[in-house]
């Protein structure tokens, strides 16, 4: 690890105003990802600023029943709370899909959101990767690329963010609180990731100087319609190679409200609200969610080794949604899994124990 | 009067609690949690495996909860008290979850135990789990690479079942 000096700062104007003041700088929170990086030489931050000593571990429900997390909230803390088992649990789900019971107990939510591409390219400082320098080029287009996107990438850069808490934030339609040296904004979750295009090197629209301090969520009307789905190497502590956060509200036998996020297939959770709305109001049936898996995929490509998430993606994107038309209830990944189309098994991730 | 662990480039005092014992010690901001326990305080019961948060062999508890002290920087933790596997017996009774580790068989080489013993510590404070796959999912953070799964899982399994027993307070 390279050496670099320490602060911690006492208030958010304190630890904004020493991030924007000093280009080398970088925030540290849980360290589960900025460490990571530091001992990879990835990342060589001259100074860390610690924002521990900031009051941003709060999680509450405001009077309109609105969610806030505090961005130094924990992972667990978050996954386990009673309000978010209750109110959210399709946020519990996708943030005990993610990583290890250690991890989670030390990862902020901040932190996750803003965790790094887990591309071999990125984490191999002798290797080429325009995300970590520039212009270098980008070693996965070529390469190992297995693990890669294939929805909304560019020439320049084919990673993925690997959050699954980010899938399910997507699809609830979260709120990022940023505060910076020009005040405080808020950032609609779709437009806080970006896309690489010609810029791999930006993961976010932050800008120099801000630090998150909070995520909202309003309050959802999904009732028991919501999953989300992880498929990977191995059935836990294994990054997503495609998920599926899905929500949906039914009038009768006809779609209300469709709300579908993909992991693992594009630099930023895949939403197509376009397309959302183009099925609002059809038959709840097994036909329409096919269709509409087709058109969230549309004109996805692979670059080799990833090819197979071609065929791997429709089948999460369409399937939850079929399961849950029939019996109104949450479903069980389970279940689908071993008879649907996919044909091999699949544990659920870990669900919040109901009261 | 700190301890002078490394006078030429520390830069930060900190206090910490281990294993029962207060501790003020000079540390640089780059050297993470486990390297200034494996290193400058001696105490080696904590492994190193991965480095990177990948096995769990670092497993410590830090006010009560689990974490990989591979990827925390020890400067942040000022104040803190921190458990080791070398702080769970009481003298030369051990802790109930080495017990059990004992009386599983729940290891072969003994590497990732002190961070499979920490974590599953970790897991019944927590209360999350109850049911075998809820201890296995929950246990998924510690790698045993001679695979002695089955008997971990029994180990804490006991653990589990004695503590359900005990009669609440
Ligand atoms: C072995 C392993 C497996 C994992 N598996 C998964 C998985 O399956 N799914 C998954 O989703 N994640 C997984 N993770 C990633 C893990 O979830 C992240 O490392 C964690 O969420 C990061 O949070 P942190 O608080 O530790 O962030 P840090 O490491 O402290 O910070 C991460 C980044 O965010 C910045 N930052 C942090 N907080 C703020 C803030 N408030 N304002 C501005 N900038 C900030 C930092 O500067 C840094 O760039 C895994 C990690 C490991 C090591
Ligand atoms: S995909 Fe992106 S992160 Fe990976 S090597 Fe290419 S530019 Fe770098
Ligand atoms: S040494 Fe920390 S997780 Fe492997
Ligand atoms: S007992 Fe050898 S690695 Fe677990």
């Amino acid at each position: 690890m390279m050496r670099f000096s320490y602060s911690r700062p006492q208030t958010i104007a304190e630890a904004a105003a020493a991030l924007a003041a000093d280009p080398s700088a970088q925030v540290i929170a849980g360290g589960t990802n900025l460490v990571d990086l530091m001992k990879y030489d990835v990342t060589r931050p001259g100074t860390v600023i610690d924002i521990n000593g900031l009051d941003l571990r709060g999680i509450a429900v405001d009077g309109e029943g609105t969610l806030h997390l505090g961005a130094l909230a924990a992972n667990a803390d978050t996954a386990y709370h009673p309000d978010v088992e209750s109110g959210w649990p399709l946020l519990s789900s996708a943030i005990l899909a993610a990583a290890s019971a250690q991890l989670r107990n030390a990862a902020t939510n901040g932190g996750n959101i803003l965790q790094r591409t887990r591309c071999y390219y990125f984490y191999d400082p002798s290797t080429p990767c325009n995300k970590r320098r520039p212009g270098s080029g980008c070693g996965a287009l070529n390469g190992v690329n297995r693990i890669h996107a294939i929805l909304g990438e560019s020439p320049d850069c084919i990673a993925t963010h690997p959050s699954d808490m980010a899938v399910a934030l997507a699809a609830l339609d979260a709120v990022v609180r940023v505060e910076g040296p020009a005040g405080e904004r808020q950032i609609p979750f779709d437009d806080f990731h970006r896309l690489p295009g010609d810029r791999p090197d930006l993961d976010n629209t932050m800008e120099r100087g801000e630090i998150v301090t909070a995520i909202s969520v309003r309050p959802q009307k999904f009732g028991q319609h919501h999953t989300y789905l992880k498929l990977r190497d191995r059935q836990s502590y294994a990054f997503a190679l495609v998920s599926v956060a899905a929500a949906i509200r039914l009038e009768g036998d006809t779609i209300d409200e469709l709300r579908v996020a993909l992991g693992g297939v594009a630099h930023k959770p895949w939403r197509r609200k376009d397309v959302e709305g183009e099925f609002a109001g059809r038959p709840a049936t097994r036909q329409t969610f096919e269709a509409f898996a087709a058109a969230l995929l549309e004109g996805a490509t692979g670059h080799g080794q990833n090819d197979f998430k071609l065929d791997l993606a429709p089948a999460p994107s369409s399937v939850p949604l079929s399961r849950h038309t029939p019996v109104p209830r949450r479903i069980s990944p389970q279940r689908w899994c071993s008879d649907g189309p996919l044909g091999f098994s699949h544990r659920p991730a870990p669900q919040p124990r109901r009261r | 009067m700190p301890e002078a662990v490394a006078p030429e480039t520390g830069t930060h005092t900190i206090s910490l609690t281990i294993d029962g014992a207060e501790r003020s010690i000079i540390v640089d901001p780059w050297t993470t949690l486990l390297d200034l326990l494996r290193g400058p305080l001696g105490k080696t019961g904590t492994k190193k495996g991965c480095d990177h948060g990948q096995c769990g062999a670092c497993t410590v508890l830090i006010d009560g909860k689990r974490i990989n002290s591979c990827l925390t920087l020890a400067v942040m933790k000022d104040g803190a008290e921190i458990t080791t596997i070398e702080g769970l017996a009481t003298g030369d009774d051990l802790h109930p979850m080495q017990q059990a580790f004992v009386e599983h068989d729940a290891f072969q080489c003994g590497y990732c135990t002190p961070g499979q013993i920490c974590s599953a510590v970790g897991l019944v404070n927590e209360g999350h789990a109850h049911e075998r796959h809820e201890i296995r999912e929950l246990m998924s953070g510690n790698i045993c690479r001679c695979g002695a799964y089955t008997n971990i899982v029994d180990a804490v399994q006991s653990v589990l079942d004695q503590t359900a027993k005990a009669p609440t307070p």
